[in-house]
C-alpha cells in the first residue's frame, strides 16, 4: 500500500536536479541518507504512541504544491507585512513560504558577531559551520525530519559568536502567501556559541485564509557552554493552515534554554520539542499556551532527556479549548542513569470550556536513578463556577467573567516570558483572542 | 403629622427555593425599607446562606415559588450581574480566590459594567484610581492587596475587609452580609463593622446574617429575625438577639417541632 511518504519520494526522484539546483551542497549532501531513512517507513498515524489525536500521515496525504523552481513571491509583500507582534525588533527576517528574506533594517542593524541569513546562502558561504549543525541535531530516523531533509531547499541560519549578547530579540516571521495550496519545508538552524545569548521570536502567519497550507518545520539549535537561547513561538494563522514543527535542542554545560510556544489561531498544529541536556548545570524551560475554538487542533509534545546530572528542567503547558477544539499534550521527562541530582518538573493544566471540546494529556516521567527531584501532573477541568458567580455578583457580565478567568489561567505561562515587550504583547494578543477580536486576516487586509 | 414610612426596598413573599430535590427555603416573607438594618439569625442549616444566595441569583438554587422585588422590580427575573447593577450586594461568607485576576482589573470591570448598564461611559483611569484610594480608606485596606490577585493569599480578615471595600466601591442599595463576622478577630471585626456603619445611609439597607450577637454590638439592627427550617419563625427588635445569645436556639426548635 502506498503511504503519503511515497508521493514525496516520487516527487524527489522526478525533480532531484531541480531541487538540488535550488539549494546548496551541504543541504543536498544529506538527501541520499534522508531517502534511505524513509524507505519502508511510514509517518505517524493517529493511535501511534505519542500521537493519540494526530495523524501526521493524513496531514501529509493531500497533494500540495512545492515551490521547487524557487519562484519568488514578491519581496515587497514580505517587507510590507505587519506581524501582530510588531516593532518588537529592528532585527526581523521573513520566511516567505520557504524562502528567507532579510528586511532592510535587519541588514542595516545586524550587530557584529551575529549571522542571520538564508540557510542556502550560509551553506554555500560557510559550509563547515552549517554542516556542524545541519542534520546533526535533528535525527534522520524521525521520518518527519527525513522528509524535510529530503526536500528542503532553504531556511534560516543564525549564528551568534562566542560571548556575544544580543540586546534585542531577533524576529523571524513565517508567512504563507500563495494562490494555490502549498507545502513549505522550513528549517531554522540556530548555533549559539559559548557564553553567547539569543532571544528568538518566531511568528507564524498565513495570507489568503481560504488556501490550504502545510508547513513542515524543523528547528535545530545548539547551545554552547554557558549559552542562553530563548525561543518564543507564536502561531496566529488560519483554519486552513496545517503546521508540523519539530524543534531539537542540544544543550551543553551551563547553558539555559527557554522554549515558549503559543497557539492562538490555527487549523492543525503538531509541535514537538526534543531537548537533549548533555551538559551539567543546565536549565531548561518549556512552556506552552494553547487557545482553541471551533475546529482548531493543537497538539504539543515534549521530550526532555536529562543525559547529564545537576541540571534542571521545568515545564508548564496550559490549554483552553472551546467548541469542538481538540488538544493534546504528551510530555516525557527521561532521567538517565548517570544524571544524578536532576530536578525536573512538568505540569499540564487544561480548561474545557464546552461539552464537545476534547483534551488528551499524557504526562510521563522515566527516572533511572535515585538522586533526583522530579514531578509531573496534569489536570483537566472547567471554569470555576464559584468564581464566575462571585464575579457576576459584582456586576461583571458572565461572558466577560469567563473571558477574564480564561485569560487569568494563562497568566502563569505568559509570565515565563523573559522579555517584557513580548510578555505585554502576548497578554494583549491573548486578551484579543479570548474576546474574539483577534482575526488572522487583519494583517492580510492591509496588503490587499 | 406622623413620620411617613420610608419606601420598601426589598419585598420577599412566600419564597421557596431548592437545591436538587431538597427544598431549603419553605416560604420566606420579609419586607425591608430603606434605612433599615435587619439581622437574620438561626441555627446551622436553617437556610440563612441559601436565602442570601437566592437573593443574589446563585444558579445552584431553584426558586420554586414566591416572589422577591427590589424597589419594585422583579429580582428573580434578573441575572446575578443585573441584580448587582440594580443594587444588590452580597458579601460572601467565603470570598472566592481568583488567581490571575488582579483586584484592580476586577474592580475596574465591575465599576464599568455598572456604568455601561446605566449608559454611562467607562470611568477614566485617574477617576478610577481616585475612587479606589478613597474607598480603600473605609476599611483600611492595604494598597498592596489591591495590586494582588482577587483574594489570593489574603488572610481571613483581609478577605472580609476586601468584601466591604468592594461594597464601598459599588455603593449598593441592599447589602447582604453573610456571616461576615466568621473568622474575624476582634480588631478586624471592629474595622469591618465601622466600614459597614460608615456606608449606611437613609437610602440603603443592610441584611446581616450571623450566628452570634457579637457582630450586632457593632452593627445595630432595627429588626432581628430568626430563620429556622427555611422559614422566618420569629421577628423582634435588638433584644431578640440578646435573648438568643442567652438562651440559645433550643427553645426555638422546641416551639417549631414538626
Amino acid at each position: 500500500m502506498k503511504t503519503s511518504i511515497d508521493q514525496y519520494i516520487d516527487l524527489y526522484r522526478d525533480n532531484r536536479d531541480a531541487i538540488d539546483a535550488g539549494s546548496a551542497p551541504v543541504i543536498n549532501a544529506l538527501r541520499p541518507s534522508a531517502l534511505d531513512a524513509l524507505k519502508g517507513r511510514r509517518l505517524p498515524v493517529k493511535g501511534d504512541e505519542g500521537y493519540e489525536i494526530s495523524s501526521i500521515d493524513d496531514i501529509l496525504a493531500p497533494d500540495y504544491g512545492l515551490n521547487i523552481a524557487r519562484l519568488n513571491i514578491p519581496v515587497d509583500v514580505a517587507e510590507s507585512f505587519r506581524c501582530d507582534v510588531p516593532n518588537m525588533s529592528s532585527l526581523m527576517g521573513v520566511v516567505a513560504n520557504d524562502k528567507f528574506v532579510a528586511t532592510k533594517s535587519l541588514l542595516r542593524n545586524i550587530p557584529d558577531g551575529v549571522t542571520v541569513m538564508s540557510l542556502a546562502e550560509a551553506a554555500s558561504r560557510f559550509p563547515d559551520n552549517v554542516a556542524k549543525i545541519y542534520g546533526k541535531i535533528a535525527p534522520l530516523d524521525n521520518p518527519m525530519v527525513a522528509l524535510n531533509s529530503l526536500l528542503l531547499q532553504d531556511g534560516v541560519y543564525i549564528h551568534v559568536d562566542k560571548g556575544v549578547h544580543l540586546d534585542q530579540p531577533l524576529q523571524i516571521v513565517n508567512i504563507f502567501q500563495s494562490e494555490v495550496p502549498l507545502l513549505a519545508m522550513r528549517r531554522i538552524v540556530v548555533d549559539v556559541d559559548d557564553d553567547a545569548d539569543l532571544r528568538l521570536l518566531l511568528c507564524d502567519h498565513s495570507h489568503n485564509a481560504d488556501i490550504n497550507y502545510l508547513g513542515l518545520q524543523i528547528v535545530e539549535a545548539r547551545l554552547g557552554k554557558g549559552a542562553r537561547l530563548d525561543i518564543y513561538d507564536i502561531e496566529e494563522s488560519t483554519p486552513a493552515t496545517h503546521r508540523i514543527s519539530l524543534a531539537f535542542v542540544h544543550q551543553t554545560d551551563n547553558s539555559a534554554f527557554l522554549g515558549n510556544t503559543t497557539t492562538l489561531l490555527n487549523g492543525f498544529s503538531r509541535n514537538n520539542y526534543t531537548v537533549d541536556i548533555v551538559g551539567e548545570h543546565c536549565s531548561t524551560g518549556l512552556y506552552g499556551m494553547a487557545i482553541g475554538s471551533r475546529n482548531q487542533h493543537i497538539d504539543n509534545s515534549t521530550v526532555i532527556n536529562h543525559r547529564a546530572g545537576r541540571s534542571s528542567s521545568n515545564q508548564l503547558f496550559r490549554y483552553v479549548l472551546d467548541d469542538e477544539a481538540r488538544g493534546a499534550f504528551e510530555g516525557l521527562i527521561e532521567v538517565f542513569p548517570n544524571a544524578k541530582f536532576t530536578e525536573a518538573f512538568q505540569t499540564n493544566n487544561n480548561i474545557l470550556a464546552s461539552q464537545s471540546a476534547l483534551m488528551h494529556t499524557k504526562p510521563q516521567l522515566i527516572i533511572n536513578n535515585d538522586d533526583v527531584k522530579c514531578s509531573h501532573g496534569a489536570t483537566t477541568g472547567q471554569l470555576n463556577n464559584e468564581a464566575l458567580f462571585y464575579m457576576q455578583t459584582r456586576g461583571i457580565p458572565r461572558d466577560m467573567a469567563r473571558t477574564m478567568l480564561m485569560q487569568a489561567f494563562m497568566v502563569d505561562v505568559i509570565d515565563t516570558v523573559a522579555l517584557e515587550a513580548v510578555r505585554d504583547r502576548l497578554r494583549h494578543l491573548v486578551e484579543k483572542r479570548f474576546d474574539g477580536t483577534l482575526c488572522a486576516c487583519e494583517s492580510c487586509r492591509k496588503l490587499l | 403629622m406622623s413620620a411617613q414610612q420610608p419606601e420598601i426596598l426589598l419585598d420577599v413573599k412566600d419564597l421557596h427555593a431548592s437545591i436538587g430535590d431538597k427544598e431549603i427555603l419553605k416560604g420566606i416573607n420579609l419586607t425591608i425599607r430603606r434605612g433599615e438594618v435587619h439581622a437574620i439569625m438561626g441555627p446551622n442549616g436553617s437556610g440563612k446562606s441559601t436565602f442570601s444566595s437566592v437573593l443574589a441569583g446563585n444558579p445552584a438554587f431553584t426558586v420554586t415559588q414566591g416572589s422577591a422585588t427590589l424597589h419594585g422590580i422583579d429580582l428573580l427575573a434578573l441575572s446575578p450581574e443585573d441584580r448587582a447593577h440594580e443594587g444588590i450586594f452580597l458579601s460572601f461568607q467565603y470570598p472566592v480566590e481568583i488567581p490571575g485576576v488582579s483586584m484592580v482589573n476586577f474592580m475596574r470591570a465591575a465599576v464599568n459594567a455598572k456604568r455601561k448598564y446605566f449608559n454611562l461611559p467607562p470611568m477614566s483611569a485617574t477617576d478610577f484610581l481616585k475612587l479606589m484610594r478613597q474607598k480603600r480608606a473605609v476599611v483600611e485596606l492595604d494598597n498592596k492587596l489591591a495590586s494582588r490577585s482577587v483574594n489570593e493569599g489574603f488572610s481571613g480578615g483581609e478577605k472580609k475587609r476586601n468584601e466591604i471595600f468592594q461594597m464601598a466601591v459599588l455603593e449598593p442599595q441592599l447589602s447582604i452580609l453573610d456571616e461576615t463576622d466568621s473568622g474575624l478577630d476582634i480588631d478586624a471585626l471592629r474595622i469591618v463593622s465601622q466600614g459597614v456603619n460608615t456606608l449606611k445611609t437613609a437610602d440603603n439597607a443592610t441584611i446581616v446574617i450571623t450566628h452570634y450577637q457579637r457582630l450586632l454590638d457593632y452593627i445595630k439592627p432595627d429588626f432581628v429575625h430568626v430563620l429556622y427550617k427555611g422559614r422566618i419563625v420569629m421577628t423582634g427588635g435588638p433584644e431578640l438577639a440578646l435573648q438568643l445569645e442567652e438562651r440559645g436556639y433550643d427553645w426555638i426548635k422546641e416551639e417549631n417541632k414538626d
